[in-house]
């Protein structure tokens, strides 16, 4: 697995993970290429440079967690597994298919590397400060990632974790807010507000750090603030632009549940050279 | 000539499950406990004093606590996370679904307070629905103990094995069936008095009600056999098969909605393998009101006495 903290090394992993999102949504016909397209430098930042991980030996006790809370946007994430070495790259046009590891949301069953199965909004928060909190009974210096959606902080779920985490001190979880402004429905501000959102996180009593999601070196600033963060979580604001990388499929609701057609896919490649 | 039962009253069935979860937890240290702020009424409190550590206050919000599970024993910990009934099971049944029993997670999930038994209360309180959506958990054990012993049982059973768990107990003090030492087997359904006209099939605080109907049956010149379901998924077939083909009559009695419980699951075993006469005790179609729990059971038809006239009923039926 290429592990690097140079930023035009990510760039280029981050070009060809978005590639591939293009690729197996439109191999598919379905999916969810736009809230995928938006989380590709989070993804690529943790999985290349920040986490300690190793896909020769995906049940090392030590390593770090991810979860990705917001399961939907599973291309992402298959297409950085696949990439890491965790599993094959050839195999990512399967996606959705019947018998495919890559299941249309992510499933442990199919994936054991997967830390958790998700696709029900609000959930993955919880399972990272529970894994947080049973790490730190170990003694174990692993920490727990995840990456939340927008609207999928509106779940009443999150807060609840806000609050269990701040209050038990989970320093060893960050959460990533993917917030790409826009859910299935239309615009977030339209469906459901969710501003003032750093108010929030810090009223909660986590660590908040804002920055453009799509800037490697702001994320791995913000990785390493975060580690160095102690007695409270942190949350990683990451402003996006959803459909990043597409001009179609930039900012336009229409990308969050429906994949490109093959033409769509032929000028998404094209774009994406 | 049965076995004597004295059913005298022991303890309740939540404090045996407060007080075997020290034990577990002093014998394996990967055990951790959540709670919803209701340690003192779960017992878990117990558990918190002596390994602060190792219990993770999780405040009034259950889908939280839920999930929180699941995170800790997706590393490796033994959690037990616990409420009443109702709450756990009813508010954090997303939870159960998608983090716990989709991917097979080794979390133990304990209501206490269940059925109508928690008496004043009331209704919102009452958690009258959880076998049902316990069984309904892909994947998950159900067990349902009906005394202090049954239950510290099947608290280290359930931290035993590898697997989701729902362990129902209740609130008040019940009768005490089992002498220490019984052993209890996961699946294996315990036939306490033998009998050949019918047989009487109970769960939890039924179990008892059950051994006072094959007495008054007795009575009668009625021979009831009397079955411990204490597991209830998955379920002793081979006990009920059994039962059918012996006895031509089965009576299941639940303190559960009659219409989702023990009795609908004990009769699809029935249907599949000898259809026989069946009768079915447990709550109807309805909310209970606030009240003692002896008052309640009575007034909502839990006690032995329905037992031994829904035995009636079905003999009447027996082929």
């Amino acid at each position: 697995m290429i592990k690097t903290s140079d930023v035009s090394e990510l760039q280029a992993i981050s070009k060809q993970v978005r590639r591939e999102i293009i690729e197996m949504t439109g191999a598919a016909k379905s999916g969810h290429p736009g809230g995928s397209l938006s989380a590709v430098e989070i993804v690529v930042t943790l999985f290349f440079d920040v986490m300690r991980h190793d896909p020769a030996n995906p049940a090392w006790p030590g390593r770090d967690r991810f979860i990705l809370s917001k399961g939907h946007a599973c291309p992402v994430l298959y297409a950085a597994f696949a990439e890491a070495g965790y599993t094959p790259k050839e195999d990512l046009h399967t996606l959705r298919k019947m018998g495919s590891i890559y299941q249309g949301h992510p499933d442990k069953r199919f994936i054991p590397a997967l830390e958790a199965s998700t696709g029900s909004l609000g959930q993955g928060l919880s399972i990272a400060l529970g894994m947080g909190v049973g790490l730190k009974l170990s003694g174990s210096a692993a920490r727990a990632y995840t990456i939340l959606g927008d609207g999928e902080i509106q779940e009443g779920q999150i807060w609840e974790a806000a609050m269990f985490g701040a209050f038990h001190k989970v320093d060893n979880v960050v959460a990533i807010v993917d917030y790409n402004k826009i859910q299935l429905d239309g615009f977030v501000k339209d469906i459901m507000e969710i501003e003032p959102l750093a108010d929030k996180w810090r009223a909660f009593g986590w660590h908040t750090i804002e920055l453009d999601g799509h800037d490697i070196a702001a994320l791995q600033v913000a990785f390493a603030e975060a580690a160095a963060t102690k007695g409270k979580p942190s949350v990683v604001i990451a402003h996006t632009v959803k459909g990043k990388g597409v001009s179609f499929m930039e900012n336009n609701p229409k990308y969050h549940g429906v994949a490109p057609n093959a033409d769509e896919v032929r000028k998404a490649l094209e774009e994406l050279n | 000539m049965a076995p004597k039962f004295e059913l005298k009253l022991g303890m309740a069935t939540r404090e045996a499950f407060g007080r075997a979860l020290v034990e577990v937890g002093r014998a394996n240290p990967e055990v951790v406990v959540c709670d919803a702020d209701l340690s003192k009424s779960t017992m878990t409190h117990w558990f918190a004093q002596e390994f602060p550590a190792r219990f993770v206050s999780c405040g009034i919000a259950e889908a939280n606590m839920v999930a929180i599970g699941a995170g800790l024993a997706s590393v490796g910990k033994i959690p037990f996370v616990s409420s009443f009934s109702c709450f756990v099971i009813n508010k954090g049944f997303e939870q159960l679904r998608v983090t716990a029993a989709y991917p097979g997670l080794n979390l133990k999930v304990v209501g206490t307070h269940s059925g109508i038994s928690i008496g004043e209360d009331g209704p919102s309180q009452m958690s009258v629905e959880d076998i049902s959506l316990a069984c309904s958990l892909a994947g998950f054990t159900v067990l349902s103990p009906a005394d202090e012993v049954a239950t510290m049982a099947h608290v280290r059973l359930a931290a035993a094995c590898y697997g989701p768990v729902f362990l129902r107990t209740g609130r008040p003090k019940v009768p005490v069936i089992y002498s220490p030492g019984q052993q209890f087997e996961i699946g294996k359904a315990i036939q306490l008095i033998d009998g050949s006209d019918v047989t009487l099939i109970a769960t939890g605080l039924m179990l008892a009600e059950a051994i006072r109907a094959q007495q008054i049956l007795a009575t009668e010149g009625i021979s009831a056999r009397v079955v411990d379901m204490h597991t209830i998924k998955p379920l002793d077939r081979e006990m009920i098969a059994r039962a059918c083909k012996e006895t031509g009559a089965i009576v299941v009695a639940e303190e559960h909605l009659v219409d989702s419980g023990l009795g609908v699951r004990v009769a699809q075993v029935v249907a599949q393998t000898s259809p026989c006469a069946m009768e079915f005790v447990g709550i109807e179609d309805t909310y209970a009101e606030s009240g003692t729990p002896e008052g309640l059971l009575e007034k909502y038809g839990l006690m032995a006495r329905e037992i031994a006239a829904a035995a009636q009923k079905a003999l009447s039926r027996k082929k």
